[in-house]
């Protein structure tokens, strides 16, 4: 597997893009910019949904069944006269959080584990073959299975996309921990004995940041998406939650007639994946610009 | 006779790596809180059907005694029964390939065909507004759930436009046309995250070489444009791009499970769907396995390529 570190090239190879010239400045950056917009006016949304005036995400009203756009219902209702735009933004706070809440567990589980590989020699071959089984079982498939074991809940849930996603962040961080230990001053620091674990946090660590801050970002993405995978499915967050994923699965039925229970919530989902891409992408140029080499 | 070491040794690496899968595998129905006899039987069984599972499945002996009954069983090509409707995974998974195959040949076809020109353009051209537009492409194909571009789809081509059926699946010997025709959305919604992941890292492998001296010299001696791109950038830049389309087909397969549902194909991913919502554990274990083990062999064969495709790696 080794073959496929060694051979993958830069994602942006070949002269300086535009966007050298703001490295150092992430917020110059125009995908930065975007990414940040977008995702901080829909944290403010969810986290202040509550007091923003909207209907009840959860009150049944059978009389306004599947009930076109309206001043009492911005978005329309779904099957069961629920006012779809209240749901819509209550699903956000559920991507959000499986979103924050996955990329910082793979990363904080992944970089102990990378560190350990890295450092531990007689554990590295151990740790990367089991990571290579890991990274051999596609993602969604691992984590409906185990959500199918588990009973789904949101803890489960997030568990179940984290575990898939370790793999990808200790390979990152060994990769890391590999070149920099071959560096003069990391050389040096040993050879004036300093002790390995100031060696880790002080050398070593920061240089991960930049590369996790960028690969988080992947990560919480990638989250978002499979939550909303699984609660499409029918194996992910219990049906009565409001999620993006569960909310489509229940217009899947109407589709041909009220096709917007589908296509609001997917839309807002695209484009939320969309915005911390670009966010993603933009961090890798500016801050990260190693990143490139490793994709 | 190099070459020979390096599949032989490649073949041996591929061991650990199943190992680990089918070690995950056996561990998840144990390592599960609760009883998982009682946790397959589900929330209305007897104890009798909890005994008659726990029986089945051999979950009333010793840990490592049933792993090895397991995967001796495995060697044998048998992946167990299912619990619901007592016919052998295997069989069911044979009876389920069809559609799915297809569909992964058809996407993949498609999707390399589409890809890599937009790649290798997109290089060519690059800082243009056809550069751009195919990294916006990428960017949002990225984005874009692959069943809400199913359902846009539908709501566009079969039921605004009605140009192709809705959903369903026919078969290939019922005739040609029937089966593509009904592939062509399915196949359209699954390719566009593997184009988009193709078409950047072809455009990224293309730049690269096209950075390089040979480059200049090639074009210095009046090599024409087309003759450059396919014959001397395309090919050096081939391998990272092979790998990708390896390394894909793990994206590709947790997006057949999803297109399936959405376009009602009777493939594996709806079986791994229908199973998980049955809770019928010995079919999940059997689809896991099969998945990993067709990625695991396809990168093996990919990698295998590599020496077929450039002279310059020696391992």
């Amino acid at each position: 597997m080794s073959v496929i570190v060694r051979t993958l090239p830069g994602a942006e190879a070949g002269p300086a893009p535009p966007s050298a010239l703001v490295r150092g400045r992430p917020l110059r950056h125009p995908g930065v910019l975007f990414g940040t917009v977008v995702l901080t006016v829909l944290t403010a949304m969810a986290v202040l949904a509550p007091w923003l005036g909207m209907a009840d995400p959860l009150v049944l009203d059978p009389v306004q069944r599947l009930r076109a756009p309206s001043a009492a219902h911005w978005l329309g209702t779904d099957q069961v006269g629920r006012d779809l735009y209240s749901r819509i933004v209550h699903g956000a706070r559920i991507s959000l959080i499986v979103g924050i809440t996955v990329a910082t567990l793979a990363i904080a589980i992944g970089l102990l584990i990378g560190l350990v590989a890295g450092y531990v020699r007689w554990l590295d071959a151990i740790i990367m073959r089991v990571m290579d089984g890991l990274m051999a079982i596609p993602a969604i498939l691992l984590a409906i299975a185990l959500i199918a074991l588990t009973g789904a809940s949101l803890l489960t849930v997030v568990v179940a996309i984290t575990i898939p996603d370790i793999p990808r962040v200790v390979r990152l961080v060994r990769s890391v921990v590999l070149t920099i230990r071959e560096e003069p001053y990391v050389q040096a620091a040993i050879a004036v004995g300093t002790r390995l674990p100031s060696i880790l946090v002080k050398h070593v660590l920061p240089n991960t940041i930049a590369p996790l801050i960028v690969q988080g970002t992947y990560v919480a993405a990638s989250a978002i998406l499979a939550e909303a995978i699984l609660s499409f499915l029918g194996a992910g967050i219990p049906p009565e939650t409001p999620t993006w994923g569960n909310i489509m699965a229940e217009g899947r039925i109407y589709f041909s007639v009220v096709p917007r229970i589908i296509l609001y919530p997917g839309i807002c989902l695209a484009f939320t994946v969309l915005a911390v891409n670009v966010l993603g992408d933009g961090l890798r140029d500016t801050i990260d610009p190693r990143m490139t080499k490793r994709v | 006779m190099r070459l020979y070491a390096f599949i032989a040794k490649r073949l041996l690496a591929t061991i650990p790596v199943m190992g680990v899968v089918a070690v995950v595998v056996f561990l998840m129905l144990r390592l599960a809180p609760g009883d998982p006899a009682a946790v397959l039987a589900g929330d209305v069984a007897s104890p009798e059907d909890v005994k008659r599972i726990r029986i089945a499945l051999g979950l009333n002996q010793p840990i490592h005694t049933q792993f090895v009954i397991w995967i001796g069983r495995l060697f044998r090509g048998d992946l167990g029964t299912s619990i619901i409707s007592n016919v052998p995974v295997t069989q069911m998974i044979q009876q389920r390939l069809e559609p799915t195959l297809a569909l992964a040949t058809t996407t993949i076809l498609f999707a390399v065909v589409v890809a890599v020109p937009l790649g290798v353009l997109a290089a060519w051209w690059q800082g243009t507004w056809v550069d751009r537009a195919v990294m916006a492409f990428s960017v949002i194909g990225f984005s874009v759930p692959v069943f809400v571009l199913g359902y846009l789809y539908i709501f566009s081509f079969a039921i605004n436009l009605r140009w192709l059926p809705v959903q369903g699946y026919v078969s290939v010997s019922q005739g040609l046309g029937p089966f593509l025709h009904r592939l062509i959305l399915p196949t359209l919604t699954l390719s566009v995250l593997y184009i988009a992941l193709i078409a950047r890292i072809t455009r990224a492998s293309v730049l690269e070489v096209l950075g390089e001296d040979y480059i200049r010299t090639a074009q210095a001696k009046g090599v024409r444009n087309r003759r450059l791109l396919i014959r001397h950038a395309l090919a050096n830049a081939a391998v990272p791009i092979v790998t990708v389309i390896g390394l894909g087909i793990a994206l590709l397969i947790g997006g057949v499970v999803v297109t399936e549902s959405v376009f009602n194909l009777p493939g594996l991913g709806r079986l791994t769907v229908d199973a998980v919502l049955a809770r019928d554990y010995p079919i999940i274990q059997g689809l896991i396995l099969i998945f990993s083990g067709v990625y695991v062999l396809l990168n093996l064969v990919i990698d295998i390529t590599y020496t077929l495709l450039d002279p310059r790696i020696r391992y």
